[in-house]
């Protein structure tokens, strides 16, 4: 049985949108993805899961919530798309209602579950599909269609304007000057090794994280810029509010930007999605096999750095420490073993966490879900007790989340269970740890 | 009506059976066409180091998880397809009407794997009953299907022990047997089909474009 209290939550996003839909529109709607945009993968899936039920421990919503069964990642499909499919898109207003809660704040498509169907059933998929559904019906939480919007305004995901960006980026190029004379963020430089990608939270209330990254590369001797127009966040929201045509827009300038400043490569900063969304999903969108442009992920580039001795590391951190997996950089590109190289050479008190690397529990604020915003928090704190034991159990006094969504939905956490910890992004303990050259 | 089974339902149980199964695995390949991410995606390579890891028993963390689940199942699974194959009296049967020589299981040793098949099929009928999470998503078909399953062990183990009329039994296990076989490709039991396709596809995902391990 779902959560009594969630099932209640109203979200302007959802409901009044709902209220606005007709039979007629729903139905059209649900047949046109399911047939026009769904194919193969979406049939086999169906025919294949013998509704065995072994997923239901990979999801830390099913765990958290005590084993009730409607938060299996079986029962999450079956409840929303297989029953679209059976009723052939004849479902109603509260059918949708569920839909939403289940499909943007229930899963956050980390796709442990994938890990652990026999059969490798993509449900992560299947639950983006619904998502997909529900997005063109409107029907989206309001915080996350916010940010949704705002990329397609802004092409960034905080609604920050050009003036704000120029000056967010020469204000944290003063702060980094202060710590380390002649530190600059070069803007727009064609040619540049190195093009740096940040997120709109970064500009918008983590602006420090900026100031950090350009002395990690003024130490390092790097050769790189940043674009002083559109397409420097990939963050993408869209990808997960299910707007894909939004989504391919901001991933093709983005990509765009990489391309006319003609940078050998990519820096991406401490974001999963971000990364997923670049690497992945926009491209597969576009229609491209892979990026035109190599992306390396801020944790490859630690490494990187650490590993060839161009950041050398003055005094290790001693307070405990435990790290996060985020998924779309584990799950989705294995960085386990470089993110705990990079640990434990700033780190000297290492605590992992268990189950680690691919099997590592979401945070329960990735895939869109801490997007959707103040109404669903509760929520997501009841689907992630789990996290909870697993931080505790490390004893570490610091969490490390080399992912701004992890960040975000880790700090909830150690909040509302009152774990007396706290997060640190990678970069913030570099610069406290690394060797600075001489003024 | 024994002379029926003997014949012509063997022929519409087997044409039905592959016939099915060809026209699932032409459609799906077409089909797959449309999804534009499928063949780019497949990647030899990371397939079959995925397949690998999860036909081999507690290959996969899962399995580890559930050991008694696991055991039963591959055991289930070994059985389900063996026995029918290597099985005397259907040795027997492969030789006198298209003269094929066939290797045949031990009479003790068959004896066993039918109820093995017939035991675990219990076992997943009572898990389907019993654990939340599968009970939750459980529908009459899923019953039928564990029950479709078992009829034709059923009937050939008794026919075999002769404990009821040889022949009526050998009749309905003829019928459960070809109702089995055709229901194959158009129920789950296509998972038969599928299950290498699915696993293959979500190894080439994990390995070759996200760089990690889907086991």
């Amino acid at each position: 049985m779902a959560d009594l209290v969630d099932i209640q939550i109203i979200d302007p996003g959802v409901d009044e949108n709902i209220a606005k839909l007709t039979p007629e529109r729903i139905e059209r709607t649900i047949n046109k993805v399911l047939t026009e945009e769904c194919a193969a993968r979406l049939e086999v899936y169906r025919q294949t899961c013998v509704h065995c039920g072994l997923c239901a421990e990979a999801c830390q919503s099913y765990v958290s919530r005590n084993g009730d069964p409607d938060y299996a990642p079986v029962a999450k499909v079956n409840d929303t798309l297989w029953e679209m499919v059976k009723r052939k898109g004849k479902v109603d207003g509260e059918f949708l209602h569920n839909a939403a809660r289940i499909a943007f704040i229930d899963c956050g498509a980390c796709r442990r579950c994938s890990m652990y169907c026999p059969f490798g059933i993509d449900i992560s998929y299947l639950i983006m599909t619904v998502r997909r559904i529900l997005n063109l019906l409107g029907v989206v939480p309001q915080y996350l269609q916010d940010t949704t919007n705002s990329h397609s305004v802004t092409m960034n995901q905080m609604w920050v304007q050009q003036d704000d960006w120029i000056d967010t980026l020469m204000w944290q190029e003063e702060d980094a000057q202060a710590e380390l004379a002649g530190t600059r963020i070069p803007l727009d430089k064609e040619g540049a090794e190195i093009m740096y990608s940040i997120i709109g939270p970064e500009p918008k209330i983590l602006a420090q994280l900026i100031a950090n990254m350009a002395i990690i590369f003024k130490v390092a001797g790097a050769d790189w810029t940043m674009p002083s127009t559109d397409g420097w966040d990939n963050s993408n929201m869209a990808m997960y509010s299910g707007d894909f045509e939004t989504m391919g827009r901001v991933e093709r300038l983005h990509w765009e930007r990489a391309m006319q400043l003609k940078v050998k490569r990519v820096v991406m900063g401490e974001c999963g999605h971000a990364y997923r969304g670049a690497v992945y999903d926009g491209p597969r969108w576009l229609g491209w096999t892979k990026p035109p442009v190599p992306m390396v992920h801020a944790v490859e580039y630690y490494y990187e750095l650490l590993k060839s001795g161009r950041l050398k590391i003055a005094r290790k951190i001693e307070e405990p420490v435990t790290v996060q997996d985020p998924c779309n950089i584990v799950r989705g590109r294995g960085l386990h073993e470089k993110l705990r190289y990079v640990v434990n050479a700033i780190c000297e008190d290492f605590r992992d966490m268990d189950p680690r690397y691919e099997h590592n529990y979401c945070c329960q604020a990735g895939g869109g879900l801490i997007n959707c915003g103040p109404p669903w928090k509760l929520s997501r704190m009841k689907s992630n007790k789990v996290k909870a034991d697993q931080i505790a159990e490390t004893g570490a006094h610091t969490v490390i989340t080399p992912c701004h969504n992890c960040h975000s939905g880790i700090e909830d956490i150690i909040g509302h269970y009152k774990l007396g910890c706290h997060v640190s992004f990678i970069s913030e303990m570099l610069v406290k740890t690394i060797e600075m050259p001489e003024a | 009506m024994y002379e029926f089974v003997r014949g012509p339902l063997v022929w519409i149980a087997f044409i039905g059976f592959f016939g099915g199964m060809a026209y699932q695995f032409i459609t799906m390949a077409l089909l797959a066409r449309k999804d534009k991410v499928v063949y780019p995606t497949l990647s030899a390579k990371y397939g079959l180091r995925s397949l690998l890891h999860w036909v081999v028993p507690f290959g996969g963390r899962n399995m580890q998880l559930h050991p008694v689940y696991t055991l039963l199942s591959y055991a289930f699974h070994f059985c389900v397809l063996v026995t029918p194959l290597f099985l005397m009296g259907h040795a027997v049967l492969w030789q006198e009407s298209w003269g094929i020589r066939w290797w045949s299981l031990p009479e003790g040793v068959a004896d066993v794997m039918t109820l093995v098949v017939i035991f675990v099929c219990v076992f997943f009928i009572f898990r389907r009953l019993v654990r939340p999470e599968v009970r939750n998503v459980s529908y009459p078909s899923d019953f039928l299907l564990a029950l479709l399953v078992m009829a034709p062990f059923v009937t050939g183990y008794i026919a075999h022990q002769q404990w009821l009329p040889y022949k009526t039994l050998i009749i309905i296990h003829g019928f459960s047997g070809a109702l089995w076989l055709l229901a194959i490709p158009w129920t789950r039991l296509v998972h038969m089909l599928w299950f290498a396709f699915t696993r293959a596809y979500m190894g080439s995902e994990f390995g070759s474009v996200r760089h990690s391990r889907d086991w």
